[in-house]
């Protein structure tokens, strides 16, 4: 497509660049001037700046593209902090980067970059709308993470921002809220409770769900189906209503437990919790280990049988090395249901069993502190190691069975 | 060696190659069977188990034939249509039963669960319990005044106690066991007279409870204890019989002057029914409604619970619609519905370009822009839906950046919150993903080829995509929808947080209640349902899709 993007033609710039800089510009300038009280002087005001800063920009040629665009943006931000301060120096810091970028992006052509040449205007405007809509798409998928980590920084014990952090003064920010997660019961508690229940989940529903797995993909195994159904269940039947039998079950399971095997309370009350977090995590396992099993060439056992090695060792040494990306990436699912899930602990579990999400969600019924959001901006940072984790591990996987391009 | 044809093929260990195989291949599959096994039955038992045990308690109803064994029974041939209250014998059952209930104090869990079904019998329950006494003493106080020998809990002891009632003290027992749901197994000492349960068979049956929840419970000596109020009016039931007083009369054991002493004395005692007893506690129990309520759910099983998810009742004349003001259910069945499709669609509408261009950008820029679908899908439940709370609120970021444009009065600021649109937004932008991921897996394997081809035919742009691509990006579609109905129709936490009153599915009103109203088998039965229609979709799913290519992660 190179050659396409060499070939673009400048449009004109009477007719075409200024006029639509000119409408992005009466947009901004809505706006603006809807914060002084006056939109439509603004909108005025704001075409005129849009088609002027249009004309300057396509008669400026001695400068590159990048430098011209953050150029506006410093102007837009100075002349805005006249007038509104810290806040109006980003507020039109933003403007002059957006519309800076869009006038020379419309004034160059490079509108049509990766647009086939012969499409009309109208295909032209639906392919950037297109985009548009993507990218706002996208927006709203990673936007409302954002304000959870800024405000995890907040001074105060507000969940919304105060004045002096959208005036970035070093007041309005503080590590208060991470110290209360890392300093006390209320949250390290949780915490350990979730570190401990989370792992034993997962090593039941990893090594009975690998186990499973390599059983479930032989070639004759009657009533294969069924079995599948049966144990994929977990993720299909509503937390909502698992939780509700769990609870049924489990109370007079672990009174039983008490009573007749003399087992302690708190004791009984994590196996409940890790039973409980197993079976939901097990179809993860299944499904993933299943996935990377379909993969595997089943001659490799057979020749490894074929020199004498026993059945385990074949396993631990030929089968197990290939699958394991998919049983890592499987027990990394299970792990995050159980470290995320909260709805079957709070049936099944008792004030000892505590967990983290627990905790976050009492926190957020009440609205207590930001606490919750520091512990928030912890979990997405989690998030990201156990996100790259398991990409690393499938991109290894694909290119071990030779089926990623790149 | 000239026949081979006609011999069997033979393995090399000598056996028929055909034998050999089938041996192999059973030796296979047994081997996959021991390989699934271990997490077959974990599931089956920590999960299967207890969700079956679910289903059982929407229609079980044990509690009133176990708390009131001999009520149902009696009740069993009273005729509701007549208007007429049942006989007397109906309330001496119910004397006997509800003085071991309040005893054991079980009559209070059995007045809730009748409450479900006619409010108000909780507290008739409640109080007549405290009552019980009152109505034994009406006995108790001149029997003692015509012999001091009934004052005395070693005199009666020893004139109910004899031979061959084993089997009544055993039934007697279990009736109990059953009711308390727990063993009252042990040694009572105390075997009752046969001849004395039939003479006096309500007053055996009394004292054989008492000396059963005074030896096993209290773990008292039987003879040591005075008897409770209930044996006296047992005893005052007997005095009405004329089998009895027959009895009495010919009867030399001991204690017969006592008894006899009773007899001839007979007009001491109150000369009143049960029925009048019960109703002067509360004239409740002189409703006819209280007793048809409690004849409908004196079985063992009830669909009551169901009827009661779909806001029906039963009533003597068969299944009925509840008042207009007591549905909320079906309403809330309806809500959940049609909430669910909203989030479905707009999950659509927002992941259909999404994973239009994820699938037709060079592989590099795709998987970098993937990770932002997935960033998402892997944080925490409950970080994406505090985030939403931080965005929503009246004071919350997208209300005060509004305000600050000036696009909205800070008098007047948008309400996101605690309703159903904050449901809906949280839930789309939380459910996303989940449709992206499956339309991204389908729309990978369309060839961009039939695009040109259509267009190259002369197709507009909107008849190539509506015509040739759209169609083949169906499956992803439904696979995408279903999942994320399913996942949605079932969601508890964001709409707890973020749902307010009006915002909240029928999970909520499950979680409701289990823990706070404590009604389980209206939870259960809601819950049934849910299942029912969850497990139809996923049937679905099975068959658009296959639980084989369930992918997680693209």
């Amino acid at each position: 497509m190179n050659e396409l993007i060499v070939n673009i033609k400048r449009p004109n710039l009477l007719t075409f660049t200024m006029p639509i800089v000119a409408v992005l510009g009466a947009m901004f300038g809505f706006v603006t001037g809807n914060i002084f009280g006056d939109p439509f002087i603004g909108a005025v005001g704001g075409a005129v700046v849009g088609a002027v800063l249009a004309l300057a920009l396509a008669k400026i040629v001695s400068i590159k593209r990048w430098k011209k665009i953050w150029g506006v943006a410093v102007v837009f931000a100075v002349v805005a902090a006249l007038f509104g301060g810290v806040g109006g120096f980003l507020g039109g810091f933003v403007v002059g980067l957006s519309m800076g970028w869009f006038a020379t992006w419309v004034g160059t052509g490079k509108y049509r970059a990766g647009v086939p040449i012969y499409y009309t205007p109208g295909q032209v405007l639906w392919h950037c709308t297109f985009l548009f809509i993507c990218a706002f798409v996208f927006f709203f998928l990673i936007a409302p993470l954002i304000p959870v980590v800024w405000l995890s920084f907040n001074a105060e014990n507000f969940f919304t921002f105060t004045p002096e952090m959208l005036s970035f003064k070093s007041a309005g920010y503080s590590l208060k809220h991470y110290r209360d997660f890392l300093g006390t019961d209320e949250w390290m508690v949780p915490l350990k409770n979730s570190l401990i229940i989370a792992p034993i989940a997962t090593l039941i529903s990893v090594s009975l769900g690998t186990l499973a797995a390599i059983g479930l993909s032989q070639s004759h195994v009657p009533g294969r189906q069924v079995m599948m159904a049966i144990l994929i269940s977990p993720m299909i039947v509503p937390l909502i209503i698992s939780a509700t039998g769990m609870f049924f079950f489990y109370a007079p399971l672990g009174n039983w437990l008490q009573l007749n095997l003399g087992l302690n309370q708190a004791f009984v009350g994590y196996v409940k919790v890790i039973l409980a977090h197993a079976v939901l995590g097990i179809p993860f396992v299944i499904i993933t280990v299943t996935a990377t099993l379909v993969g595997f060439d089943s001659s490799l056992t057979r020749a490894a049988a074929n020199m004498g090695a026993d059945p385990v060792t074949t396993f631990f040494r030929v089968q197990m090395p290939l699958i394991l990306p998919g049983v890592i990436s499987g027990g990394l699912f299970a792990f995050i249901t159980s470290f995320d899930e909260v709805v079957v602990v709070l049936f099944v579990g008792s004030a000892r069993q505590q967990t983290l999400p627990w905790q976050m969600y009492t926190g957020l019924r009440e609205q207590i502190s930001p606490t919750i959001l520091a512990a928030a901006t912890i979990l997405v940072s989690v998030s990201i190691l156990l996100l790259a984790t398991v990409e690393l591990l499938r991109r290894r996987s694909e290119r071990l069975r030779g089926m990623s391009p790149g | 060696m000239s026949d081979t044809t006609q011999e069997l093929v033979l393995a090399a260990d000598g056996r028929p190659l055909k034998q050999s195989l089938r041996r192999a291949l059973l030796r296979q599959k047994l081997r996959a069977l021991m390989l699934i096994a271990p997490l077959l039955i974990f599931v089956v038992v920590t999960f299967i188990v207890p969700i079956f045990s679910m289903l059982f308690r929407s229609v079980e109803n044990e509690i009133v034939p176990d708390t009131l064994p001999g009520v149902t029974q009696a009740l069993a041939d009273w005729d509701s249509s007549t208007g007429e209250l049942p006989n007397d014998d109906v309330f001496r059952h119910l004397y006997i039963d509800m003085f071991k209930a309040s005893e054991a104090k079980t009559h209070t869990r059995l007045g809730s669960r009748l409450n479900y079904e006619m409010t108000g019998l909780s507290s008739l329950f409640r109080t007549t319990g405290r009552g019980l006494d009152d109505i034994g003493e009406e006995w108790q106080d001149p029997l003692e005044d015509i012999d001091p020998n009934f004052k005395d809990g070693a005199f009666w002891y020893e004139m109910m106690s004899g031979t061959d009632g084993e089997d009544l003290l055993e039934e007697r027992r279990d009736l109990f066991a059953t009711m308390v749901g727990e063993s009252m197994d042990g040694d009572v000492g105390f075997i009752p007279s046969m001849q004395i349960a039939e003479m006096l068979p309500w007053t055996t049956r009394a004292y054989t409870d008492f000396a059963i929840w005074t030896a096993i419970d209290d773990e008292d000596v039987v003879a040591e204890e005075d008897p409770w109020e209930s044996v006296y009016g047992a005893l005052g039931m007997d005095l009405t019989n004329p089998d009895s007083v027959a009895a009495i009369q010919s009867y030399s054991g001991f204690g017969a002057d006592a008894l006899k002493a009773a007899v001839a004395n007979v007009d001491q005692l109150p000369q009143t029914t049960f029925r009048a007893e019960f109703g002067k506690e509360n004239e409740d129990w002189l409703s006819p409604e209280v007793w048809s309520t409690i004849q409908l759910y004196s079985s063992r099983m009830t669909p009551g619970y169901f009827l009661n998810a779909v806001d029906m009742q039963l009533t003597p004349d068969g299944i009925a619609e509840k008042p207009e003001n007591q549905q909320i259910y079906k309403q809330l069945f309806m809500r959940t519905l049609v909430m669910a499709l909203i989030i479905t669609a707009s999950c659509v509408v927002l992941g259909y370009p999404v994973a239009w261009l994820l699938a037709n950008l060079p592989m590099r820029t795709a998987s970098l822009l993937m990770i932002l679908v997935l960033l998402p899908f892997w944080t925490s439940l409950l970080v994406r839906t505090s985030a939403w709370k931080v965005l929503l609120q009246q004071q919350g970021v997208i209300n005060e950046i509004l305000v600050w444009l000036g696009f909205v009065n800070d008098a007047d600021r948008l309400i996101l919150m605690n309703n159903a649109t904050g449901t809906i937004i949280a839930m789309t932008h939380i459910l996303l993903p989940f449709m992206i991921l499956p339309l991204y897996s389908v729309m990978k394997t369309i060839q961009p080829s039939y695009l040109r081809a259509a267009k190259s035919l002369g197709a507009t742009n909107w008849t190539a995509f509506w015509r040739v691509y759209f169609p083949q990006s169906v499956p992803g579609i439904g696979a995408g929808s279903i999942l994320v109905f399913i996942l949605a129709i079932g969601y508890y936490i964001t709409p707890e947080i973020v749902g307010g009153t009006s915002g909240v599915f029928i999970s909520n009103r499950i979680a409701y209640h289990i823990s706070s109203s404590l009604n389980w088998g209206l939870a259960a039965a809601l819950g049934s349902i849910l299942l029912v229609v969850v497990l139809g979709l996923y049937w679905c799913y099975d068959r658009i899709v296959g639980i084989d290519n369930v992918k997680l992660g693209g």
